[in-house]
């Protein structure tokens, strides 16, 4: 794969790229947004129960807890 | 010349027809936003995370760390010159490794362990064999023309990294030649992210753009806009099928692949600091956002709400992640430490 150097690039080189880009772009299929949140939505509420950061982890079970001293339960 | 101008200004009017027409596709799919989705979601509450561990050790700013796959080992970059490798439950570290160059901006830990990478304004990037007696620099990656801001490695071979010379780049260790380039962003790259079945990556850049890249044959699929400023830190949303951005501008965004466009952005008049770092929680609900206010705000990704703030750093948050086996958040910072939070 030959090596692009930015620099080299003409205006015009860019502005070609860009051209390029944008017809690849335009083609793109896309779905509407309402079905997109919705898989976003219940992709999270199918994995929340098993996350530790937002239902919290036991003492007992926490890799990261202090060791040592005394602990009042 | 006049030939020349009219060329560019025909490429120019072609531009604008076809961004005019993506514009059109983009708002003809938008028939519904993120607050209507999670409408009937509950709220998180608010999010109290404790500090469990203060790692201490570096003698400079804290630019970067990464989480090895075993979420147990990590690494952070300082710009003391050093990379710390450390066992994060016990507080121990494992290794240390001296840098050529002091000016670091970037560590990645490759997912067999047995790998580190590292790079910054020296515009390459140095892998290491950290399993060596004592760590030994495995290949010099050398063709940037700019600071190497970000990179992730694929496996023991192969490794990504972005640059401030607006590229980013896939390269083979074992030859330890550029093997794809990807060139379209018109600004400094500043941070990158692989897609979790890794046929792909998203960058964000100084152009304020985020865009998502083919990792095969080198094309840049889909460009995501909105921010109005430099995009620092990306990260994929656990499915792969959205984006979060973290930009100079303050806010966050996410952003949805298929429907091409921003879904929901998170963004409060009260903060008004640029956001360095972003990391997701396993499930994607939370997103820990590192700040220049010092904080690593928490964010309810489906109400846009901000839930919890993990406060204690003299100094900007420049670095945050969670492991794969999403148990903690840890966050790095220009005061020297490194905190785990959970």
């Amino acid at each position: 794969m030959p090596v692009i150097n930015v620099d080299d690039l003409t205006d015009k080189d860019k502005a070609l790229m860009e051209v390029t880009q944008l017809k690849r772009e335009v083609q793109l299929q896309r779905w509407m947004t309402s079905k997109c949140c919705e898989e976003i939505k219940d992709y999270i509420q199918a994995g929340v129960d098993e996350d530790t950061l937002v239902k919290g982890i036991s003492e007992d079970k926490n890799p990261f807890k202090e060791k040592g001293g005394c602990v009042i339960c | 010349m006049a030939a020349e101008k009219a060329e560019m200004d025909a490429l120019k009017k072609e531009c604008d027809g076809l961004r005019a027409q993506i514009e059109a596709a983009r708002k003809a799919v938008n028939d519904g936003s993120m607050s209507a989705s999670a409408g009937g979601v509950e709220a998180v509450g608010r999010v109290q995370l404790k500090l469990r561990k203060n790692l201490k050790g570096h003698l400079a700013k804290i630019y970067a760390m990464h989480w090895s796959a075993d979420s147990r080992q990590m690494v952070s970059a300082s710009q003391d010159g050093k990379l710390l490798i450390w066992d994060t439950f016990t507080g121990n570290k494992l290794t240390a490794v001296p840098l050529k160059s002091a000016w670091v901006m970037s560590v990645a830990f490759a997912p067999s362990g047995n790998l580190v990478a590292s790079g910054g304004l020296d515009n390459i990037c140095t892998v290491y064999n950290i399993k060596a007696a004592s760590p030994k620099t495995l290949r010099e990656l050398d063709a940037h023309t700019g600071y190497l801001s970000c990179s992730r490695f694929l496996s023991d071979s192969e490794i990504i990294t972005a640059s401030g010379d607006t590229t980013c780049c896939l390269w083979d260790l074992e030859t330890g030649k550029q093997k794809v380039v990807f060139t379209n962003h018109i600004g400094d790259c500043m941070s990158l992210a692989l897609s979790p079945d890794e046929n792909s990556f998203i960058s964000g850049a100084c152009d304020s753009l985020a865009k998502l890249w083919d990792i095969r044959s080198g094309t840049c699929k889909q460009t995501f806009s909105g921010h109005t400023s430099d995009i620092n830190a990306i990260a994929f949303f656990p499915s792969g099928n959205a984006i979060i951005t973290g930009s100079d501008d303050c806010s966050c965004k996410m952003y949805d692949l298929r429907a091409d466009q921003e879904v929901i952005g998170y963004q409060d008049t009260s903060l008004n600091a640029g956001v360095t770092s972003v990391a997701l929680s396993n499930s994607g609900r939370l997103i820990f956002a590192g700040y220049d206010d010092f904080n690593c705000h928490i964010w309810d990704s489906l109400k846009g709400e901000k839930v919890g703030v993990l406060s204690g750093h003299d100094n900007r948050v420049s670095c945050t992640g969670v492991p794969a086996d999403g148990m903690g958040v840890c966050t790095g910072s220009w005061d020297s430490f490194l905190k785990l939070w959970n």
